[in-house]
């Protein structure tokens, strides 16, 4: 099945993502109670979280601010006036029979946000709305035979919901769209952005249609896609699985799939005919969300300095190429490292290199992020001040770098233990240059007939008996002028 | 606009409740009893006028996001029909 290149078929794909952000404030949406990640089951709630009679929400301030930064950053329409609904389901995991979401007044409304595709050209993406919603508790099917267990401590954190246009075609689209949208949001520092964890969360409905149709095909949606690559894989899967289905006769069927990584396949979850009818209707107990003037200039005023203007920089104040300045600023917190580990050293380049070869090598080796990165940006800043100043030869760096990740040392007490330092006292250096010269007679004659290739040579006799630590550069200087001036 | 008794059994199931055949035809009189009385404002031009969410004219106050003491456990689990000494414990859920 997975055989089959979508670009290669008659078909095309018609792809809109649904996706919740966990916002990273202190407290919950409407109850002013920790939403820490762990914490032992059904100790993070309030009477409220638990759904008793009497209780009553009350609006975090962060919710509004955090969400209209997130819609400012993407071009989005900010409602000056947006309310609360409810939205009616039983289910366990949410006591009190409802949700509370924003349904046809979302705070945020037909935005726009460019995502990088991989031939380095970029795609424009509307957006339909960003809106303020509270997640459900979690509900646990696997510990006790007989009964599921539920947890309310995640009952009311707060989540952002940015549904997109179906203007996306391609799995590879949708998950460079996913990073895009953690990206923005890692710099606005609004949430994680941790797919694994779950603080950022995709649906996404997906629909085939012979290419160049105009009207959209019948649409599943897809759940379960803890990963850009899980993303991808799905949305792939399931383009497959409804082009086989169509050619082969059959009709595809509105109904949610889940997508199981183990096995790599969508299947049903529930069809849609039985599906829920929310039946919303605004939120007696929360009166209208109100943008004024003076609010919403706080909060522009407030705004960091975005990826794109932050990658312009790095070219324009660093010299970086464009290449480096892009992959630095990809991630917020790697863009953040390198600056803290760049501090004033003359050469960014070496700074961004090693960031980018080494650092990032460590990560993806380890599977971290930057943030549990075991070197500090300014232990890494002394490790290539040695090399700028020329105190330790490249390789030495390497070696270094290697032993920093194991211990909490220096690197200049690394180089002093490893007895790495480069030696460029030219007192030192200078009986070991005529010794060479000397003890190569054959070869100093050949070097000035015009031999120079030879260079490597005598640079190479002298690293030797420096038992590798001379400054290889100063040696050839050295050696150049002693032999240029006999 | 009328109910109909479909409508009626449609709306009880979505709330969970299971009215007998009786009950079932005494709501659906009710319901459009209601929906005749609230058709009474179709009389009126209602162009200029914006939907109005909520009678007391308020809007939002705002709470400062921390967080607080979180209601103690046991308290949190005492009124639960069932629940082991961590979770609430309900008849099994099957997907």
């Amino acid at each position: 099945m997975s055989s089959l290149a979508v670009t290669d078929t008659a078909w095309e794909a018609v792809i809109g993502l649904e996706v919740h952000a966990q916002l990273s404030t202190k407290s919950k949406a409407f109850a002013p109670v920790s939403i820490e990640y762990g914490a032992a089951p059904n100790t993070n709630v309030t009477p409220l979280c638990l759904g008793h009679p009497g209780t009553l929400p009350v609006l975090n301030e962060n919710l509004v601010r955090y969400i209209v930064k997130m819609g400012l950053a993407t071009n989005c329409n900010i409602a000056r006036k947006s309310i609360f609904a409810r939205k009616n389901y039983f289910y366990p995991d949410m006591p009190k029979g409802y949700q509370i979401s924003q349904f046809d007044t979302p705070i945020c409304y037909g935005g726009h946000l460019d995502i990088r595709l991989e031939d380095g050209t970029t795609k424009r993406v509307n957006l339909t709305r960003i809106h303020m919603e509270e997640d459900a508790g979690k509900s646990i099917h696997d510990q006790d035979p007989h009964n599921t267990l539920i947890d309310l401590n995640r009952s009311g954190t707060p989540l952002i919901e940015i549904v997109s246009e179906p203007d996306i075609r391609t799995p590879q689209e949708a998950s460079a769209y996913m990073v895009r949208i953690r990206q923005i949001v890692q710099y606005l520092e609004i949430c994680d952005g941790n797919m694994e964890e779950g603080s950022l969360r995709c649906d996404a409905n997906v629909s085939i249609r012979p290419k160049g149709e105009t009207k959209l095909g019948t649409r599943t949606e897809l759940k379960n896609m803890n990963s850009f690559r899980n993303v991808e894989r799905a949305i792939q899967y399931e383009i497959e699985r409804q082009i086989q289905l169509v050619e082969n006769g059959g009709t595809v069927v509105q109904q949610t799939r889940l997508w199981d990584a183990n096995r790599m396949e969508t299947r049903q979850m529930r069809s849609k005919e039985e599906a829920h009818d929310y039946r919303y209707f605004p939120d007696p107990d929360l009166p209208p969300v109100i943008i004024t003037e003076e609010f919403l200039k706080d909060i522009e005023a407030s705004l960091p300095e975005m990826p794109d203007v932050r990658k312009d920089r790095f070219v324009n104040e660093y010299k970086l190429p464009e290449k480096d300045a892009q992959i630095l600023t990809e991630n917020k917190y790697l863009a953040d490292f390198f600056e803290n580990a760049l501090n004033g050293i003359d050469n960014p380049k070496a700074v961004s290199n090693i960031v980018i070869t080494e650092v990032r090598r460590v990560l993806n080796e380890e599977n971290i992020g930057i943030e549990e990165f075991r070197i500090s940006p300014e232990r890494l800043h002394e490790l290539v001040s040695l090399r700028e100043g020329d105190k330790i030869s490249s390789s030495a760096m390497q070696t270094i770098f290697n032993e920093m990740l194991e211990s909490d040392k220096s690197a200049s007490d690394i180089a002093k233990e490893k007895n790495l330092l480069q030696v460029s006292d030219t007192g030192f250096l200078e009986p070991l240059v005529e010794q060479v010269i000397a003890d190569n007679p054959d070869e100093s004659a050949r070097y000035r007939e015009g031999k120079k290739g030879l260079m490597g040579f005598f640079v190479g006799q002298v690293m030797k008996q420096s038992k590798g630590k001379a400054n290889p550069q100063l040696v050839t200087k050295m050696v150049q002028s002693k032999l240029d001036s006999e | 606009m009328s109910v109909s008794l479909k409508d009626v059994y449609y709306m009880a199931n979505l709330a969970r409740l299971s009215p007998d055949e009786a009950e079932a035809r005494q709501l659906q009189k009710d319901m459009n009893q209601i929906l005749e009385y609230m058709e009474q404002l179709n009389e009126v031009n209602t162009d200029d006028v914006e939907p109005l969410e909520h009678v007391i004219p308020l809007s939002n106050p705002l709470r400062a996001d921390e967080a607080r003491e979180p209601l103690d456990h046991e308290e949190a689990l005492k009124n639960a029909p069932d629940a082991d000494s961590d979770y609430f414990r309900v008849p099994r859920v099957i997907e």
